[in-house]
């Protein structure tokens, strides 16, 4: 048996199209597990959609969400560029979190300081995380999969460990790390919600991750390291040193999405700060087809699935976990669609023999 | 009390190969796929479906081994679905099966609520019992470890000697880790990597769902969300630690579930005031030292990770 891809003309019109039709295709899924949970899906989507976007609030509660994926997505989005894959965007989220909960925790800092600091602190534990596998990769060929995904499961018990022992909260008792203070809580942009300044980071981060990986050499020589670690070679890139600055700049994307969550949202660190974003990074990454812009609308479409499931699941009981399906079973659509936007599948009883020559 | 105490006894060392056997089964499931050249990252999901496939089938119908059964079968498909991604679409192995551990994870959790939501009580199964081996399990010490212990478990160790065979003194073993080093090679032998890689998939996802199945039906009784909890990754972790050997991964898969109970131990006991996260931190920091040292002597499947194109020759 045989099976053999044959590759389409190349259609600009299918490429963009195959993005929408899988997340089209993953909603129809979506409402094929909604009935089955016996609740009409129109019903289910007319209360997501009012819950995600339904008034100026639950929009900003959408964006809000939306910013740390938006984060683990540029994360992933430039590992992913160089074929360096760091699947440890989740581990290096967690290390950035534990660092703005410090800084903003420092009596002695100057107040002004506070908020730049705990972005700074964050984006450097972030990107010093992600720099270890791939130093470990381009000196000791130590595959990156595994140790990227050794490392989120150091950190998280690091991370829990020092929250039940010294950084227990000295004053609920709670395992949560102390509150940081007022001074280095984000400032809030939009008054009477929750939109803080790590929103804006995101957008900020996603126009300079673009115009990086577009208009820079930097950004061209992770092209040709991602497409062609020969050609790289020969252009004079030093491979090693490519991916070793890529690692840096994906863990300070996780890094900063760390930040986000304690001084925009939870003012503190605890264990259950991530919420699954780094790996969700990973899933608007390949929403967005790896192109930076794209992923906002991507980041966009889980935060709108989550914050909707929330609200669905409250008012009519389908089990909020449809979300995390969603999230699966899109990324494994766009997968699909991209293959079949590129190739058609033929299958061949008989293994086809080369011609000796 | 001295704390050696607290580890050399029959218990301990019991509880040790009870919490290692699920890791044992993950980890000979994705040394399966690696020595065909396929990363299987949906291993996670896949022990989660045979988790609760296991759970459901056992609670419906009564019968723990058609759970068993129920569990494999669910693996199996799940394996084939990761084929028909990585084999025959030739995705990234990476993404896809991570795509397929976020998927089958998300859906495993919504099915749970959805047919077990009714019932305020705990639900559980009454579990396997133990069945010690006449003879053997009088051994002091060795025997209570590894002879009283569930039917489960002994197929366990049949199943680490059956592969150990297959993969090194027969043919068929032999075609798999060829397709697992050189695709190329293998065709000028015959041999189709696409069929060998679709089912080496499909077998290593029976093996994880058979590791989901033993976590609730031998192990705990019940279904929680935090069933699997990892463990399907720390089977990445001990392939390399084992080196892509079977003999060797039920070694580290040991070692690991001897941390494991040992952490437990310290917890419950109370003996050493430090928070318990920080033994769990062990078995991680092992493989990546692990990793940094055996990257070069043993690099692992050449083909791994590498989809195979029948029109690049």
């Amino acid at each position: 048996m045989n099976i053999l891809l044959v590759p389409r003309p190349p259609s600009r019109l299918r490429e963009v199209a195959m993005p929408f039709l899988a997340v089209l295709a993953s909603l129809v899924i979506c409402s094929g597990l909604i009935l089955l949970a016996g609740v009409n899906p129109l019903r289910a989507f007319a209360i997501m959609f009012e819950a995600a976007l339904g008034g100026r609030f639950e929009v900003t509660e959408t964006l809000v969400r939306a910013a740390p994926m938006v984060l683990t997505g540029l994360a992933a989005l430039v590992a992913l560029r160089a074929r360096f894959w760091n699947i440890g965007g989740e581990g290096q989220l967690l290390v950035g979190a534990m660092a703005a909960a410090w800084v903003g925790a420092l009596t002695w800092l100057p107040q002004i300081l506070l908020v730049p600091g705990m972005l700074l602190a964050a984006a450097l534990a972030g990107a010093l995380l992600c720099a270890l596998p791939a130093v470990l990769k381009t000196r000791f060929q130590v595959d990156e999969v595994v140790s990227t995904l050794m490392l989120n499961f150091i950190v998280m018990f690091l991370m829990m460990a020092l929250l039940s022992g010294p950084w227990k909260d000295p004053v609920s008792g709670w395992t949560d790390s102390p509150d940081i203070l007022r001074a280095a809580e984000f400032p809030i942009l939009l008054a009477g919600t929750r939109l803080h300044l790590g929103v804006l980071v995101a957008l900020g981060a996603v126009i300079a991750v673009g115009v990086l990986m577009k208009y820079t050499t930097f950004g061209f020589s992770v092209r040709l390291v991602g497409e062609n670690a020969n050609a790289a070679r020969y252009a004079g890139w030093s491979m090693s040193r490519v991916i070793v600055l890529v690692a840096l700049l994906s863990g300070a994307m996780a890094g900063l999405a760390g930040a986000g969550e304690v001084g925009g949202v939870q003012f503190q660190a605890i264990a259950s700060i991530s919420a699954g974003y780094g790996y969700a990074g990973l899933v608007v990454a390949m929403l967005a087809r790896l192109s930076a812009i794209g992923i906002i609308p991507a980041a966009l479409f889980l935060a709108i699935i989550g914050t909707g499931a929330d609200e669905m699941s409250r008012e009519t009981g389908v089990p909020y976990f449809i979300a995390d399906a969603v999230q699966g079973i899109s990324l494994i659509a766009v997968l699909i669609a991209i293959a079949l936007a590129r190739h058609r599948i033929r299958i061949l009883r008989t293994p086809r023999r080369k011609q000796q020559t | 009390m001295n704390v050696l105490d607290l580890f050399l006894d029959a218990g301990f060392l019991a509880a040790a190969v009870r919490l290692a056997i699920p890791l044992v089964l993950g980890t000979l499931s994705e040394l399966l796929a690696e020595r065909s050249g396929v990363l299987n990252l949906g291993i996670e999901g896949m022990m989660l479906a045979g988790a609760l496939a296991g759970f459901a089938i056992a609670f419906g119908t009564g019968s723990l081994w058609l759970g068993v059964l129920g569990a494999i079968l669910i693996g199996a498909l799940l394996g084939l679905g990761l084929a028909v991604l990585v084999v025959v679409l030739r995705l990234d192995q990476t993404v896809a099966g991570l795509g397929l551990t976020i998927a089958v994870t998300g859906l495993v959790f919504f099915a749970y609520r959805l047919v077990f939501s009714d019932s305020d009580a705990q639900i559980s199964v009454t579990t396997f019992k133990t069945v010690p081996v006449p003879i053997l399990s009088d051994i002091p010490l060795l025997g209570p470890m590894l002879f009283d212990q569930y039917a489960l478990t002994y197929c366990t160790y049949g199943l680490v000697v059956a592969l150990t065979v297959f993969l090194f003194r027969t043919p068929a073993g032999l075609a798999l880790r060829t397709v697992g080093e050189n695709p190329l090679a293998a065709v000028s032998a015959g041999i189709s990597p696409i069929r060998v890689r679709i089912l080496a998939l499909m077998a290593a996802g029976a093996l994880a769902g058979l590791a989901g199945a033993y976590l609730n039906l031998a192990a705990f009784g019940s279904f929680t969300f935090g069933i699997v909890a990892g463990r399907g990754w720390i089977c990445l972790a001990l392939v390399v630690l084992g080196r892509w050997h079977p003999v060797n991964c039920l070694a580290a898969a040991l070692l690991f579930g001897a941390v494991d109970a040992m952490q437990l131990r310290l917890q419950s006991s109370g003996i050493i005031d430090l928070p318990y996260q920080l033994f769990l931190v062990l078995p991680y920091l092992a493989t990546l030292i692990a990793l940094v040292f055996n990257a070069r002597s043993a690099p692992g499947p050449a083909a791994l990770l590498k989809p195979y194109n029948p029109e690049e020759r």
